[in-house]
């Protein structure tokens, strides 16, 4: 895990960028072995997110998420661990704010905030499960999480179908008008765009990460437990406490994506068939986000970008949209095998030495 | 109720849904033996679900019931293939292999189903197979009450399984293939300084784990879902992981965990067919194998039978 | 002796790393049948040279020929074909596999398809006659003593038809008893006609053993000497590049009061069985206590215990009279204790932490440094740029990561922050290993300097000459008790070794029952 962070602290802003073109690449030769215009699916990718103010909006409403989950899992690979299980957490964060935002009648200020809470406190709870695992019992948290994905979809939906679906139907009550957090002003302006306050949220998550792991004690003893354990535990720090506490907090940055979803965009919980995938997309974005919290704002753009304008690739080019799923995958395979995007990068960098004489 | 009988299908159910996580986790132990971490089992089975259900597709109006063993067979190749970049970014790169088996599990599982809509008109998933793999029952044997149906009445598949977990232990334990595949994962310098290609060794043993996985996922297809789907596979590949660990990097430890796993999905079927369902909501029992999986993997104390090198690159230039 | 073959010879090989020439033109010659000693510091370029010659890494530049033909070595293999084989410092051994699974890997006698183990096992065994190198054949190689795996390791190249043997610093995890026997082994083997290649730092192994030497400084070859016309002090010179003295100066230790009392500690190892029996001793203000032992005999234990790093199942420790048994590592530091760890890169440092940060790795959490939750990094570089010029830590800037820094560099900035704390009772756990002379004097100054200001240190480690040179006091450590303790000036090399393997009980040992 230190590897990927060192490559990002220490190299250029080349490795991400070749990476990410070279998955744009990946991405082509797939679209031309199943005979499409890979030049026309990208342009209506681009065209489908920057060609209406509605799409537009929409295009920040598919951002926020994964700027939860990218923190998610950065905010835990910092402390190094693997925190594949963002996916889940952002259910359980989904759960809880149904729960609060359709069980209580509250002030709205009062009750939306409560609902974001809830949805930190349930994602971090539920991170912080494969964290003790990983700490008391020394289990794998990458195997713990993924099973705890599955675990959270199925309890999700039986919570639904249990308590908030009204018989016959695939979805819960609408929540209370006063849990929500959607802009009705903003929205207006993007052609009813869904736009809520979780993304000024998610903003502020970022800067807390920074302030977090760098300037605070806490994030001093964090960041020590993720690069070196042994010596942190002879510095006298608790590394298990840090395990847990380290994915409690990334859990909390996932649930509160995952509450905003509901409280912001939907207003309601349906029954998932899937995994949503916000959590799965988080580690492409924390990785090509360098684990830092600009990286992450800034790839969450960049795949908020791919993954909504994937419709405009199915309508205008008849691109299957999982043809994303595709580029985001080879993305991660080239960042975590930096050595093949080195290659590419090295005659980029000699060049510029060259050329600076 | 005839208790005998419910054992006995509840037996016949176990093995069926234990042969994919025995290919599985019999794939993942020559990648983890050899040093190499291996957690993209689950993208492996998923390619081989899909090659297998495509492949069998396409020849089962020209083949009819040999079409699932082409299916088969080319879905262990396309396993291997499919490996190759895992060990590429492993072994030649030193790449992190969590991440890189993690993002092979995202590209196998995006590309099954964008081929699988471009083959099949935009479905998500491939039109239900009529040649697939049909259950053998063993002459006289499969005759003795209860046991026989239990045991001896199986898929081919199942049966190739077992045998292969007998040939892995032979290959593992007994073969000097065996024994420099165990040094590599164990101490690669040491297995360097005798002439033994480190690289080489773990490129293979990828390339196995790819083949068996895949032949795994390919169980999947061809007998029980009879389909290929984005769920058809559904985290099977990381409980194969788990009980290649609760099996100790052993071939009948392996094995045995893959039958208790099996026990847990044969047990969700048969609630379903007694119409327990009334009284256990069906999210419970769909959530059992994974709560079971994390239940065992937080039971097991210690870890010291990983090989030693596992997850270690390595490094024959360094100081 | 013109007319004795020359079965090795290197001629101008250069190798270069990034940002480091290990080998600058290096011209090594060893004659048929000859003990040849490669002699220079930690880091001078020695395993280098010896790893291009058994072909685990390729020359940027210069030849090679073996018995007077010029050969290019690839790989391990080559060199195994030539007859070349590398008793390694750090065994080669897998710790699950057996001896004769070891020895003949990669080389396994077949039966059909699968490994004939008898035949190879009888084959192990006649080697093992043969040279008088005593194994278990079946035994596994985690469960034999340190010089047993040290002979599978010799066996391992006979195996493979080796004639031209290289020992990699050989003695270094051996006692005095088993380093005889070494010698005897390699004199059996000149006999039976090998020549071998011994990479030391050790001037008395090489007068003891070898008749040629070749040294080697920072990359290059000084000169190659025979040893009856030589004498350590010349090549200590040589070999550091100035005239040394391995002697320590000191006044005559004064001490005072106890200030750690260990009190019939036991404690588990980490294979489950008892690391420490009922050990006890103590170390007073003003003085140096040393650990004397064979590495595996409980040190590395009985650290993690006086620092809280494992539990005590059974006795007592006090430090200053307040017992701190079992407290957490936290607690222990607080309560005036300081601790070089022996591994550096594995506890001393957060190698991808800056200098500055690493600075406060056991004070971060103090007033100084935290305000309310938030670090005050101000107040943090400004006491790591204070160490870093008080101990003469070289190092581009407070901001650059550990890991850029060398060796010594690390453990002076270890040092420097241990000493700062301003602790009673100082711990310095193998404080010189891998270092050059320079920095080990250095460091030794630096304990030195502690116990004369009053503080207590104990010290551990296994070259026997440092525990001599540095200690006032030393205690013999074996099987996890205190066998003895001596007086440092009146004690000789041979009475510790003797303790050290066991054969001998001190009435200073602290097992009184």
């Amino acid at each position: 895990m230190n590897k990927v962070i060192a490559v990002f602290t220490k190299e250029s802003f080349l490795v991400p960028v070749v990476a990410i073109i070279l998955g744009l690449l990946t991405g082509a030769i797939a679209m031309l072995a199943g005979g499409f215009n890979p030049i026309q699916a990208y342009m209506a990718l681009i065209e489908k997110v920057f060609g209406s103010a509605y799409n537009f909006g929409e295009t920040i409403r598919q951002i926020t998420p994964l700027i939860f989950t990218g923190l998610a899992v950065a905010f835990a690979f910092r402390t190094g661990l693997f925190n594949i299980g963002a996916e889940g957490q952002f259910i359980v964060g989904m759960i809880a704010a149904t729960t609060v935002g359709v069980s209580f009648d509250l002030p709205a200020y009062i009750h939306a905030p409560l609902a974001v809470i809830a949805g930190a406190v349930a994602g971090g709870l539920w991170g912080s499960i494969a964290g003790y695992l990983k700490a008391a019992r020394g289990v794998n948290e990458v195997i713990t999480s993924i099973m705890l994905n599955w675990v959270a979809l199925y309890l999700a939906n039986w919570v639904m179908n249990a308590f908030f679906i009204p018989t016959g139907q695939q979805r819960s009550e609408m929540i209370k008008e006063s849990s929500m957090i959607t802009i009705t002003w903003l929205s207006q302006m993007f052609d009813s765009a869904r736009l809520h306050w979780g993304t000024l949220i998610a903003v502020l998550a970022a800067i807390f990460f920074y302030v977090i792991l760098w300037k605070t004690k806490s994030g001093y003893e964090l960041r020590a437990v993720g690069l070196n354990p042994h010596a942190s535990e002879y510095a006298g720090m608790n590394v298990n406490r840090n395990v847990v506490k380290a994915m409690f907090i990334g859990g909390m940055f996932a649930g509160i994506g995952g509450a905003c979803e509901i409280l912001g965009v939907f207003h309601y919980q349906a029954i998932m068939t899937a995994q949503p995938g916000y959590g799965f997309d988080g580690i492409a974005v924390a990785l090509i986000g360098g684990n830092t919290p600009l990286g992450v704002v800034l790839a969450a753009i960049l795949f908020g970008i791919l993954t909504f304008g994937a419709a405009g690739m199915k309508f205008g080019a008849g691109v299957p949209v999982e043809l994303i799923r595709v580029v985001i995958a080879s993305v991660i395979f080239f960042v975590a095998a930096h050595g093949i995007v080195k290659i590419f990068v090295k005659p980029i960098l000699q060049k510029k030495k060259e050329g600076g004489h | 109720m005839d208790w005998g009988l419910i054992i006995s299908n509840l037996v016949h159910d176990t093995i069926v849904f234990s042969t994919a996580l025995i290919f599985a986790s019999l794939g993942g132990l020559y990648s983890e033996r050899s040093g190499v971490v291996n957690i993209a089992l689950e993208g492996m089975m998923i390619i081989g679900a899909f090659t297998g259900a495509v492949l069998t597709y396409a020849f089962q109006d020209s083949l009819g019931p040999l079409a699932p063993w082409i299916g088969f067979i080319l879905a262990g190749v396309a396993g291997a293939i499919f490996a190759l970049p895992h060990a590429v970014a492993s072994v030649t790169f030193k790449a992190d292999q969590t991440v890189s088996g993690v993002a092979l599990n995202f590209l196998a599982a995006g590309l099954s189903v964008y081929l699988t809509k471009i083959i099949f008109n935009g479905a998500g998933q491939t039109t239900t197979l009529s040649s697939v793999f049909t259950k053998w029952s063993i002459p006289v044997l499969h005759d003795i009450p209860y046991l026989g149906h239990a045991i001896f009445e199986a898929y081919p598949t199942s049966f190739l399984a077992f045998i292969a977990v007998f040939f892995t232990w032979y290959l593992i334990f007994k073969t000097p293939f065996g024994l420099r595949l165990r040094a590599v994962g164990e101490h690669p310098r040491a297995a360097d300084t005798v002439g033994i290609n480190v690289k080489k060794m773990r490129y293979t043993a990828v390339m196995i784990s790819g083949a068996l996985a895949a032949l795994g996922g390919a169980t999947i297809s061809l007998t029980t879902t009879s389909n290929f789907s984005h769920n058809t596979v559904s985290g099977q590949g990381f409980i194969a992981i788990a009980a290649l660990i609760f099996g100790k990097w052993h071939p009948a430890g392996a094995m045995g965990a893959a039958l208790f796993f099996g026990v847990a999905q044969a047990i969700k079927s048969l609630v379903q067919i007694f119409g327990l369902t009334k009284y256990i909501p069906t999210e419970f029992i769909f959530m059992l194998p994974y709560v079971l999986t994390i239940l065992v993997m937080a039971g097991l104390v210690g870890r010291s039978s990983a090989p030693a090198a596992l997850g270690k690159p390595y490094d024959t230039g360094s100081r | 002796m013109s007319s004795v073959k020359k079965v090795v010879e290197m001629r101008g090989i250069t190798k270069r790393f990034p940002g480091i020439v290990a080998n600058d033109n290096i011209t090594l010659s060893v004659k048929q049948g000859e003990i040849h000693a490669l002699l220079g510091e930690n880091g001078a370029g020695k395993s280098t040279l010896m790893n291009i010659l058994f072909g685990l890494y390729q020359p940027d530049e210069g030849e090679i020929l073996i018995n007077e033909k010029a050969v290019k070595i690839t790989s391990p293999n080559v060199a195994n074909e030539l007859g070349i084989g590398m008793v390694h410092q750090h065994f080669m051994l897998v710790e699950t596999f057996t001896v004769t699974e070891n020895i003949v890997l990669g080389n396994e006698p077949k039966n059909g398809l699968q490994i004939d183990i008898q035949s190879a096992e009888k084959a192990v065994e006649k080697l093992s006659n043969q040279y008088g190198l005593k194994v278990d054949p079946r035994a596994k190689i985690q469960d034999i003593s340190v010089g047993m795996q040290q002979r599978v390791e010799i066996l391992k190249t006979l195996y493979r038809g080796a004639d031209i043997l290289i020992f990699d610093e050989p003695t270094a995890v051996l006692t005095p008893q088993e380093i005889h026997e070494l010698i005897e082994i390699m004199h059996n083997l000149v006999k039976e006609g090998k020549t071998i290649i011994l990479i030391t730092h050790k001037l008395k192994e090489i007068m003891a053993v070898c008749n040629a030497c070749t040294i080697i400084r920072r990359g290059k070859v000084i000169d190659s000497v025979l040893i009856k016309d030589t004498n350590p002090d010349e090549l200590a010179a040589k070999m550091v590049g100035r005239e040394v003295s391995f002697h320590v100066d000191k006044i005559a230790a004064k001490p005072k009061e106890t200030i750690l009392a260990v009190e019939n500690v036991t404690a588990m190892g980490n294979r489950g069985v008892n690391a420490l029996n009922n050990l006890s001793l103590e170390v007073r203000a003003g003085e140096i206590l040393g650990i004397a032992g064979v590495d595996g005999n409980g040190q590395s234990e009985l650290i993690e215990v006086l620092t809280g790093l494992r539990k005590a199942t059974s006795g007592r420790v006090l430090l200053n009279g307040k017992e701190i048994t079992n407290e957490s590592p936290r607690s222990i530091s607080e309560s005036g204790l300081s601790h070089i760890p022996e591994d550096r890169h594995k506890r001393g440092l957060v190698l991808d932490f800056t200098m500055s940060e690493n600075m406060v790795l056991e004070t971060y959490f103090h007033p100084t440094f935290n305000k309310n939750g938030f670090l005050d990094y101000g107040a943090i570089d400004k006491h790591a740029a204070k160490l870093i010029e008080e101990f003469d830590v070289r190092t581009p800037s407070i901001y650059t990561p550990a890991r850029a820094l060398s060796g010594g560099n690390q453990q002076k900035a270890i040092i420097a922050r241990e000493v700062d704390k301003n602790p009673d009772l100082l711990i310095a756990a193998q404080p010189t290993r891998g270092l050059d002379v320079g920095a080990i004097e250095f460091i030794h100054r630096r304990l030195i300097e502690q116990r004369d200001n009053g503080k207590a240190v104990l010290l551990l480690s296994l070259e026997l000459d440092e525990i001599i040179n540095v200690s006032d006091r030393i205690a013999v450590i074996y099987e996890g008790s205190i066998v003895g303790i001596v007086d440092a000036k009146a004690t000789s090399e041979q009475e510790l070794g003797l303790m050290m393997s066991g054969g001998k009980r001190m009435p200073g040992g602290g097992n009184d029952e």
